[in-house]
């Protein structure tokens, strides 16, 4: 029934991508150019992250993939749809049981362990490209290390509003060598990054890039001693579909005059605690 | 352990693509995918070009696909031509050896060889044509009927085998184009190595070459209304014709074009653009030196092709702060699956990250830290 190769790409295209992935992870937050190949998925919608996912899946693999933290957003069912259309493996909504999880723009909720790999879709590889546009001379800024352009445009939004005014995609520093897109997660998800203990690959299809955090990385947020980092509130906010607090939350708006409620931005997670939560109400004990 | 099954946005998508192919075949008629192929030539020649890849079949299916979007049809081909594994690379082809089909200068009156006007819609006023409308079949085969006639009737029993010679080589035996030596350096292969600037000749041309026909149409324009280049290129030669595409037998490199494996024609549009510029003579004195600029795309696509050669000389001889003589405003730009992927991405839900920049706007305008 299927025409295609296992993954969709022949092997000497895995091959390639395979390649640029060891030498990311060689050199964490370096990014390596790669050839990119046409996705039948549009640029922009993430095919660097379904082409990392595409070399790196094997047939035992259980994967996941959420868009802005859903599984069910169009975007996430028609990539994974895609996934298991080109490979047969299994997928799950549940981040625990997955061996590889692909997301756009948020990392779990759940921790993530030693045997899970998350691979990040990044339309922006670039954290220089705001104060430098040109391709060439922000690879030299990264060879000399010379991040001056980044600290000072945090320092004229300091100048300016009194706070830095990053929403997300707040440049991090990556084992005080490179400065490194985080992908356009809130900042919320920043401090997720750093000494995790799942590989962290990130694909940029439209720019062409790789890059990866192997575990345990050290990343930073780029803050100010006297100005130190800040994610976003979630101060008083609690999910009304699960209870939880101190999360990522979605803010939905309602009919003018009432105020906005919020439910959890990781339906996944969501999902499971909801679920234990009835499990508990009903007098069972919690499955796992 | 149990797998979650993911529900939701998966049949409302199974709508949303039943919905599409409603929308394609709600008028109860459906177009074959050969009346795409011999009457949408233009738009056939647009796809392959954009799509680098010469397949007038699968591009007129691709068009039938995307209901005539050029954008989606280039997209569906682009997607397909990224699962045919590379197996070989062409020989030098010699533009000399084109089988011409048109050929104009407008630098020259008389060119050796003669302008050949070819089809061309230039020649016509843009009047719609009603008659169009009611051409029936009968019609098309008497008027074939005629017009074949009438060729044979002119036509000379031996076509003499012509070389036609190239009108820049006018120009450079009488000195006013420099000589270059003939580089055959094996071109870099964008679509197996990805592009890293400063960009190599063969980089550029190639992304020219895949470059959406507006997105190059309307850098060129710029270029040669002011912004940047600032002189007039004249085209030494248009030509539009086909050549033979062939590899090295597959057992060994071969000496001679007669031992290469022929796989066909493709047809092209080839541009030589020739630009004045001033130049430092002996003893520090200006002069004027003419330059080159080259376009060349699968099909005929004219103002694509002419629109390269301005924007191949402009990346040759950059200027600073042109956008058009900087090769990675021009060459990152142009490219239809890029630039309508990464637009169109915008369609996407954007919830955390507009959380997080309203969380950064809140903060601000409360006055917090």
């Amino acid at each position: 029934m299927n025409k295609y190769n296992f993954a969709f790409f022949d092997e000497q295209s895995k091959r390639e991508i395979r390649r640029a992935l060891l030498k990311a992870v060689a050199i964490p937050g370096y990014q390596v150019p790669f050839a990119s190949r046409e996705m039948p998925i549009a640029r922009g919608w993430g095919t660097g992250g379904l082409q990392v996912m595409l070399a790196i899946v094997g047939k035992k693999d259980v994967i996941k993939v959420i868009d802005q933290g859903s599984d069910d957003s169009v975007n996430a069912v028609s990539i994974r749809k895609f996934i298991k259309q080109m490979t047969g493996v299994l997928e799950t909504a549940e981040t625990s049981e997955a061996s590889i999880v692909q997301s756009r723009h948020r990392v779990p909720e759940v921790p993530l362990t030693g045997e899970q790999i998350l691979i990040l879709q990044v339309p922006i590889p670039e954290p220089l490209r705001e104060t430098e546009q040109s391709e060439l001379r922000a690879k030299r800024l990264h060879a000399e290390k010379e991040y001056s352009g980044v600290w000072l445009s945090l320092f004229e939004q300091i100048m300016k509003y009194g706070c830095t005014a990053t929403g997300a995609d707040h440049p991090t520093m990556v084992h005080e060598r490179y400065v490194m897109s985080p992908s356009p997660i809130p900042r919320y998800d920043n401090r997720k990054l750093n000494d995790c203990a799942a590989l962290i690959l990130f694909g940029a299809g439209r720019e062409k890039k790789i890059y990866a955090l192997p575990p345990y990385t050290k990343v930073e947020s780029l803050a100010f001693v006297d100005r130190p980092f800040v994610s976003e509130s979630m101060h008083g906010k609690i999910c009304r579909l699960c209870g939880a607090e101190g999360v990522f939350l979605d803010e939905s708006v309602q009919a003018a005059g009432a105020g906005p409620f919020y439910e959890c931005n990781d339906t996944g997670y969501c999902r499971q605690r909801q679920s234990s939560k009835s499990r508990l109400d009903r007098g069972e004990k919690s499955g796992d | 352990m149990a797998y979650v099954a993911v529900k939701g946005g998966e049949a409302a998508i199974a709508e949303s693509i039943k919905r599409l192919r409603y929308e394609r075949l709600r008028e109860r008629r459906t177009i074959a995918v050969k009346a795409i192929r011999s009457g949408l030539r233009a738009l056939v020649d647009r796809v392959m070009s954009e799509a680098s890849l010469y397949a007038k079949e699968l591009a007129a299916l691709a068009i039938k696909q995307a209901e005539g979007n050029p954008e989606e049809a280039t997209f569906l081909l682009r997607a397909y031509r990224s699962t045919l594994p590379r197996k070989y690379y062409s020989r030098l082809t010699s533009m000399g050896s084109m089988f011409v089909e048109r050929r104009i200068s407008a630098a020259f009156k008389d060119i050796a060889g003669g302008q050949l006007l070819g089809a061309s819609a230039d020649y016509t006023h843009r009047l719609l044509d009603f008659n169009l409308e009611k051409e029936t079949s009968a019609n098309v085969r008497a008027w074939l009927a005629a017009f074949q006639r009438e060729q044979e009737a002119e036509k000379p029993s031996v076509m003499p085998r012509v070389e036609l010679p190239r009108v820049t080589d006018i120009l450079r035996s009488e000195g006013l184009l420099r000589h270059m030596q003939q580089d055959d350096t094996a071109p870099r292969d964008i679509t197996r190595q990805s592009m890293t600037f400063p960009a190599e000749r063969s980089e550029r041309l190639q992304t020219l070459t895949r470059g959406e026909s507006g997105a190059v149409v309307a850098l060129g324009y710029a270029a040669i209304r002011g912004y940047g280049l600032a002189a007039h290129p004249t085209v030494a030669a248009l030509v539009v014709g086909r050549v033979a595409i062939t590899i090295d037998y597959p057992l060994g490199a071969c000496d001679s074009d007669d031992e290469a494996l022929y796989l066909g024609q493709v047809r092209v549009t080839e541009v030589d653009a020739i630009i004045p510029a001033a130049k430092k003579g002996p003893g520090g004195k200006q002069e004027i030196e003419i330059r080159l600029g080259y376009g060349l795309c699968f099909g005929q696509n004219e103002s694509k092709a002419i629109a390269m050669s301005v924007l191949d000389y402009c990346l040759e001889h950059p200027i600073p702060d042109s956008p058009v003589h900087d090769e990675e405003f021009v060459l990152t730009h142009i490219d239809s699956v890029e630039a309508s992927g990464f637009i169109s991405h915008l369609k996407l839900p954007h919830y955390v990250t507009f959380q997080s920049e309203l969380d950064a706007a809140r903060r601000i305008n409360r006055g917090e830290r």
